[in-house]
């Protein structure tokens, strides 16, 4: 189910705009990935590249691999639709669909892969939203507006969203930076669950909270202003944050930077 | 509405569901300047209000004593005797061409102009979507006489043979049966065809500005579900937009209904011993034709009360859509923030 993230030399533009470069990683799978570093160095880019949803920004293109256990997810072959039904998602913030209901919004994934028996639905949102430490706190209204919840249960809802379709991948993009600390430790407390069934990688701006949820820290930083983002240093969260190799990872999590 | 930027303590109140409490606000100061601009601005509300509110009072008003004097049944009678001691007439012919020109029109410019608005926010290219979108607007400033004049001297030529195409297939069902008189370009059907037209820059219009505001982030999270761009629109853009969709088919279809001169250029009025039809390729009169036709003959307050009573109808059907409309958008409201 969980699987294994390759990138190999990762350009990324914008346009003719080289945003990122030379990037190469290796997440295991069943394993929490963090990507920090300062803003606009590119860790929410590389994490799009991971589903293909780089591309939806016009002039979005990669150059060099990203392969999910042995598969390319840039071959020609690859349908991009594909990729993002075993690559899920979860934004900065929460954005369940505004119009749809609880029920309908864990749903929706499986819906649009014209899944219509209601029992196998009703099963898949329970199933979900359990998955996603929601299930107490919404079982008595799932027909009520997804909008209608607290910012923290609006994101936990996503995640169920994410999670519905049975993704090998997770991606979440800053999934607590528009939350109250405690919607953070009920995030945090679910990805750390969630790890033992899927590979998560996460963006998040927090050092504690990279230290505290992920098995795997990168760091990625601007070669110099206006030049393009590249990944410094990868290693074990333990070592990134005790010895890291490169100094201006230490500077960096010392909070010495710049 | 949660999806717009930025954040106010009021968006937080426990009644609030995001919206400002009823009540104004107690942001105003007292200063000569709040004082004058809050004066205009409640004075121009007031202003409004009363003059829809004369407008019915004045149809009221000239309509009853023609209403009173109708020896035939308003709602129900055909005829259309305004003149003279014992005046009948009756409006169901006119209700009945107002009706089925707007739904047609209707039928055709919402799905066309949702369509052009999808095309012009979702799928043109950046260089092409601000050039499409103005020459859709440059329809909305056609002037209505244009409209009817084009239809009558070039697309109605054509619309002959469709119309006896339709009767070949369809003519079976009354509805679609065509005789040949009037001819086709004076048939309702084709007052309805004219009419979308003129009304698809209004719905286009409107429904681009909603479909250009839905979030990015709703339209991304239905991508990363692994929408295809036409599922990421029916999960993420239409239902959004659904409410600005049905605004736009309102602020059309009162277009539709009232529109008059176009219509009084196209349409064949039926002469009143011609009994009664269904098809849509028949002639007929909408409640603005008649009475721009007959505009001479308003010489005496029984006559002009009678065509009065007539735009009276009028103003109560598009008061009716509108309401309609209203309590649609407000059902699902919850649902669309």
């Amino acid at each position: 189910m969980a699987k294994r993230i390759d990138v190999k030399d990762l350009d990324i533009y914008y346009g003719d705009f080289k945003a990122v470069e030379g990037v190469s990683l290796t997440v295991e799978p069943r394993s929490v990935t963090a990507f920090i570093g300062p803003s606009g160095c590119g860790k929410s880019t590389v994490l799009r590249t991971l589903n293909r949803m780089h591309e939806v920004i016009p002039g979005g293109r990669v150059d060099g691999t990203v392969a999910l256990d042995d598969q390319d997810l840039y071959a020609p072959s690859m349908d991009p639709v594909a990729v993002r039904r075993t690559v899920g998602m979860v934004f900065q913030r929460p954005n369940p669909f505004p119009t749809m209901s609880i029920r309908d919004n864990v749903a929706a994934g499986l819906k649009l892969n014209g899944v219509k028996n209601k029992k196998q639905l009703d099963e898949v949102v329970e199933k979900s939203l359990k998955g996603a430490n929601l299930w107490n706190e919404v079982k008595d209204r799932l027909d009520k507006p997804g909008a209608g919840l607290s910012g923290g249960q609006q994101q936990r809802l996503c995640i169920a969203r994410a999670i519905a379709v049975d993704p090998q991948v997770l991606l979440m993009d800053e999934p607590c930076s528009a939350l109250d600390p405690i919607s953070t430790l009920a995030i945090e407390d679910l990805i750390n669950e969630l790890k033992s069934k899927y590979t998560v990688v996460i963006v998040t701006h927090n050092m504690q909270q990279a230290a505290r949820v992920s098995d795997q820290t990168a760091f990625f930083n601007l070669k110099a202003t206006g030049q393009p983002g590249r990944l410094v240093e990868v290693d074990d969260t333990q070592k990134i944050f005790s010895n890291p190799t490169e100094k201006a990872t230490e500077d960096y999590i010392s909070g010495r930077f710049g | 509405m949660s999806s717009i930027t930025g954040h106010s303590a009021i968006d937080e109140l426990p009644t609030g569901d995001g919206r400002p409490p009823l009540e104004a606000d107690q942001a105003g100061t007292g200063r000569l300047g709040d004082r004058i601009f809050g004066g205009l601005a409640t004075g121009s509300g007031i202003l409004v209000i009363a003059l829809v509110t004369l407008v019915g009072v004045f149809l009221v008003w000239q309509a009853v004593p023609s209403l009173l004097n109708n020896d035939a049944n308003f709602l129900t009678s055909r005829e259309w005797v305004t003149a003279g001691e014992n005046p009948r007439f009756g409006i169901v012919d006119l209700l009945w061409a107002t009706i089925i020109t707007s739904i047609i029109a209707m039928l055709i410019a919402v799905p066309l102009g949702v369509a052009v608005a999808l095309f012009i926010t979702q799928y043109a290219p950046g260089w092409l979507s601000k050039p499409a979108a103005t020459l859709v607007d440059l329809l909305a400033a056609v002037p209505s006489i244009v409209y009817g004049l084009w239809g009558l001297q070039v697309a109605g030529e054509y619309f002959e043979p469709v119309a006896r195409f339709t009767d070949t297939v369809l003519g079976w069902l009354p509805f679609f049966t065509y005789t040949g008189t009037p001819s086709a370009k004076s048939t309702l059907a084709f007052a309805g065809i004219i009419l979308a037209i003129m009304i698809l820059p209004i719905v286009t219009a409107i429904s681009r500005e909603v479909f250009a505001q839905v979030p990015t982030t709703h339209k991304e999270g239905a991508l990363a579900l692994g929408a295809t761009k036409w599922e990421m629109i029916r999960t993420a853009v239409l239902p959004f937009g659904k409410p600005g969709i049905i605004s736009a088919a309102m602020l059309g279809l009162g277009r539709a209904l009232g529109e008059t001169l176009a219509v009084t250029l196209l349409l064949s009025a039926l002469n009143a011993s011609e009994s009664f039809n269904w098809s849509i390729f028949g002639g007929g009169e909408t409640f603005a034709s008649r009475i721009a036709n007959d505009a001479g003959e308003f010489d005496s307050a029984q006559k002009t009360g009678a065509y009065i009573a007539a735009g009276l109808v009028l103003f109560i059907l598009t008061f009716i859509v509108n309401a309609a409309a209203r309590v649609v958008i407000e059902r699902r409201k919850a649902f669309s923030e």
